[in-house]
Formats: structure tokens, sequence, C-alpha cells
């Protein structure tokens, strides 16, 4: 059976230009080592391949038992220029959480 | 030399809520009030309502967020530090002692300036972003630097009970009274990092109570309806008590901590602001109450020689257009409705982008529900040199009513003045913070 992200963690989207930021936490600090094992760089760009064009970079934050992704190229332009309907992409939270573990 | 001293924050943006910081002062007990009212764009839009009419410029909802707080502050002895001065701290000041001489308030008022790097800048200027030369975006119109606490020292000093900024450093906003109040050494920069993660905790005011948190399922928050702001008590050692008014709505834990503290975050072992590069990597989160998050172990370094500036351009005209469809093939008229658009004037706008609203406008299109819904919204955007091009985008949406699929409704037509922002580097010694200081 397949669970999605959103069972076991929550997420923030922030936005700093053209730069999208995800957060990923887990209810359970216990499910921590799982997240980092399972939620790789290489599988959160392919879950946004349609989003992100440039780099991702994953901070592992073992005393915060949480995970921050820092996506380049991630916001058709950023907040000011995107011509998209959620400019700052704060949804996109939601769309990390509808990964499969 | 206080042991300890309370800071609230009223306003984590521009159109942020106006009775949150009414009850913080009112019930809160606060040393100081912080409104962070000013975004990135937000400057660039004030600097031109200046260029129009040189006593404005300052935030546009100031006399709204004033008007009532005004009596409270100076009933309860709450300092206000805002950078609601936007592109004009001196205009704001006076309209705010204006405001006081109405009510009959006596009240002294600093205004921060040395923000505005306008003269400074030459166009030839490598952006941040993509390195190419700043002028090459559009017509620059506006510089603006983030000051850090530097700059609010000094007009602490002079005991003002309201300090009015440009840009300056959202964290720095609440940095500046922590060093004041403890007299803390300017290059102790362990300190300096633990205030800077107060101050970041505490910028976006609701959000670290439970606003853009919520959700009734996995993250439920009571109360959304009258959710309280924070208010931090910070020790002399940098540690703080992060709580909100009794019997206000949200919610502080341990998860809108943690979603705050790595919010908007490029690197989480480096935040670099004016002040510190501090690290929020071993920042300890402790729950010592309900809606009590003791925060300790924040870190720091020293900080960097050059300030980042913002720099506003003329970036055109978005032009959008909306109409709506529900019912059967309500996502088939949807998509026939976006085909007819794109072979309209598809040609014209190379950067046209059609989304269907409930379908597929918010995340990545492998991600939508594949399922279809029972109403549907079309929504053309493009972004135009010309007004009048963009003008027309809106207009080919709403002629869908009587020319593209049946049952079309609801149509709107809007067109926005879009100012761009690059960043740059300036080195921090060319920067001159300044104050003046007014009386009501």
């Amino acid at each position: 059976m397949t669970r999605k992200l959103a069972e076991i963690a929550h997420s923030r989207a922030g936005d700093k230009g053209n730069t999208l930021i995800l957060s990923l936490i887990p209810y359970d600090p216990l499910d921590f080592d799982l997240l980092v094992k399972k939620i790789t760089v290489e599988k959160v760009k392919n879950h946004f391949k349609d989003q992100i064009s440039g780099e991702v970079i994953r901070y592992v934050l073992p005393e915060l038992k949480a995970i921050q992704f820092t996506c380049l190229n991630a916001l058709s332009g950023g907040v000011n220029t995107s011509l998209a309907l959620d400019t700052h992409g704060k949804s996109l939270s939601y769309a990390l959480l509808e990964m499969e573990l | 030399m206080k042991d300890k001293i309370r800071i609230g924050c009223g306003a984590g943006f521009a159109g942020d809520r106006i009775e949150p910081a009414l009850i913080l002062t009112e019930k809160g007990n606060l040393d100081y009030l912080v409104l962070e009212c000013l975004a990135e764009r937000t400057i660039a839009l004030a600097q031109k309502r200046k260029q129009h009419n040189s006593s404005l410029g300052y935030d546009e909802l100031l006399e709204k967020r004033l008007i009532n707080l005004l009596p409270l502050l100076v009933k309860h002895q709450t300092r206000l530090i805002t950078n609601m001065g936007a592109a004009n701290p001196v205009g704001a000041a006076m309209k705010v002692v204006e405001m006081a001489n109405k009510q009959g308030i006596s009240i002294k008022v600093a205004a921060v300036t040395g923000d505005d790097v306008f003269q400074f800048i030459t166009g030839t200027e490598k952006s941040l972003e993509d390195g190419k030369p700043i002028n090459a975006f559009g017509k620059i119109i506006s510089a603006n630097a983030y000051l850090g606490y530097e700059a609010i020292l000094p007009a602490l000093n002079t005991k003002a009970d309201i300090i009015i900024t440009g840009r300056v450093a959202d964290p720095s906003l609440f940095l500046a009274p922590m060093i004041y109040e403890f007299g803390w050494d300017e290059t102790d920069y362990s300190l300096l990092g633990k205030g800077t993660v107060l101050g970041h905790l505490l910028e976006c005011a609701g959000q670290i109570t439970g606003g853009y948190f919520a959700d009734p399922i996995s993250k439920p928050v009571p109360n959304m309806e009258i959710l309280g702001h924070p208010y931090v008590d910070v020790d002399a050692l940098g540690n703080g008590k992060i709580s909100k008014v009794a019997g206000t709505g949200g919610s502080i834990t341990v998860q809108t901590v943690k979603e705050q503290l790595l919010y908007e975050v490029l690197n989480p072992f480096e935040y670099i602001t004016p002040d510190v590069k501090a690290d929020f990597s071993k920042v300890q989160i402790e729950e010592i109450g309900p809606d009590e998050i003791y925060i300790s172990g924040g870190l720091g370094f020293a900080k960097p020689s050059n300030l980042k500036v913002s720099v506003g351009y003329e970036a055109g005209f978005k032009g959008i257009g909306e109409i709506s469809y529900a019912g059967a093939h309500a996502l088939e008229r949807g998509k026939l409705a976006a085909e007819i658009i794109q072979k309209r004037i598809g040609h014209s706008f190379p950067n046209l982008k059609i989304d269907l609203i409930g379908y597929n406008s918010l995340h990545p299109m492998e991600l939508s529900n594949k399922s279809s819904p029972y109403e549907v919204r079309l929504r053309v955007a493009a972004l135009c040199a010309q007004k009048i091009d963009a003008q027309l985008i809106g207009e080919e949406v709403e002629a869908l009513y009587t020319n593209g699929p049946a049952g079309g409704g609801g149509a709107r037509k809007y067109v926005e003045e879009v100012i761009g922002i690059v960043s740059i580097l300036l080195d921090r010694k060319k920067i001159i913070p300044e104050f003046q200081v007014f009386t009501s």
C-alpha cells in the first residue's frame, strides 16, 4: 500500500525571488530518518519536473528533525513578474506532500 | 538595565489585519510593538507614489493602522517600531505627528532614513539573480538597501515613542530593541544570532500562531477567526518565550514554530542579515505550557561586509482574463475555450499562460486531479510591454461569452502595472543611516 507524504509530514512553502523553499517536517520525530532516506533531491526534482528548472539543494537538520529543500528557478521568474495564479508558490507545500513514500 | 523585555508583532505583511495589534497593545503588557509591513515590491510602488506627491510614499494603511493604536501605545507606554515609512519615513513621521496632534496626544516620533541608495546606482551593477546588468531589466525606479539594527539604535537612544523606518531587514526591527535594552556587545555574534532567531520567528506575526498552518484534518487550529498575534519575552542571554494574549484564537506549538523557523530561509545553517550570519540549525524549541514555547540555541557569526539592495524596475503590464464553466462537460468546454484563445491570440503573445482554475492552475500538471471537476475557471495571462496589448487578453476572454463555448459565465478582466525586483550587493561603508525626530 502506498502512503502519501501528507500522512506523516507537514510542510510550509516560502519564496525568495525565483527560488522556492519547502520545509518538510515529520509529525512524529521517529519518522525523520525515513524521510531523510526516502525524500532525496532526485525524488523532489522528479516530482516537480514541470515546476523546478534549476538545482535543488537539500539541508538535513537532525536537531530540528526537519528537512529543507531550496529549489532554484522554480517560480516562473518569481512573485513580481510570474504569470501564474499563485505567484509566490505558496500552495506548493501541498504539492510536495502529494508525493508517495 | 532590564533583565527581560517583551516584544509583540502586530503585523506581518502590508495587508495584514489591524485588530490583532490593538489587542496585543491593550492586553499584552508589551515593551515594544513591531509592525512589519514592507514587502520587496511595496517600496518600489511607494517610490512611484512619492514621485507623484512628495509628501506621500509611506505605507497606504499608516493612518488606518495607527488611528486607534496611538492612544493605546501611550496608555501602556509601549514603543512602536515599524517599517511603514516605506519610501518616505520622514513623511510618515510627520503624518503620525499630525494624527497625534489631532487626538491631543504628546509623542516623539523618529524617522530612520539612509536605505534609499538610488543615487549610488549606476545601472551597470550585476544582478545577484543572473549576473546581467540591472539596467538590462527595464527602467530602474528604486534602489533600497536592507539596513540593520545599527540604523535603529540611534533612534532608540532619542527615547522616541515611535520609530519609523524604510527598508530594514525584518529581524533587525526586533534585534534593535534587544541590543538597546540589554546593552549587548555588538561583536557578540552568538547573541545577535539568538536575537535574530527570535525576530525571524515573530516577523510574520500570525504565521507562528496558526496562520498559514491550519489544516482542519491534519493540523487543526482553534478559533482562527480571532487569530492572535505573537509576543516574545526575551532575556539578556537571548533566550525567549513565545506566547500570545490569553483568549485570542490560534495556537503556538512546536510544529507552528518549526514551520516558521524555516520559512523563506535559503540556508538554515547561514541566514544572512545585515547584522549577523545566523545559524538556525541547532535551535531548541521546547513547549513549556499551552501556547508557550521556549526558544534557545541559536548561533551567529560575523556580519557581511556588503548589504543587499533591492532594485525596482518597470517590467511592463500584466493582462489577465477569466471566465467560468460548470456542469456537464465543464472541463471539456474550459479546454475548448483555452484552445480557442491560444489559436486567436497565441501567435502575438509568446508567453501566454493559460490555466483552468479548479484543475491545473496551482500545481504542476502531473499532480492535478485527473477526475472531472464540477466547475472550472479559465485563466489567461500575459506580460506585455504596452498596456494596450495587456488589455487585449481580458478583452479576448470576455468575448468568449458570445464567441466561445456554451455556458461561459463570470468573465473578469484586469490589467496590472508590473514592478520587477532584482538584487545587488553594495559595500556597507557607502550606506549611512540617519534619523530625524519630530514631536507632537
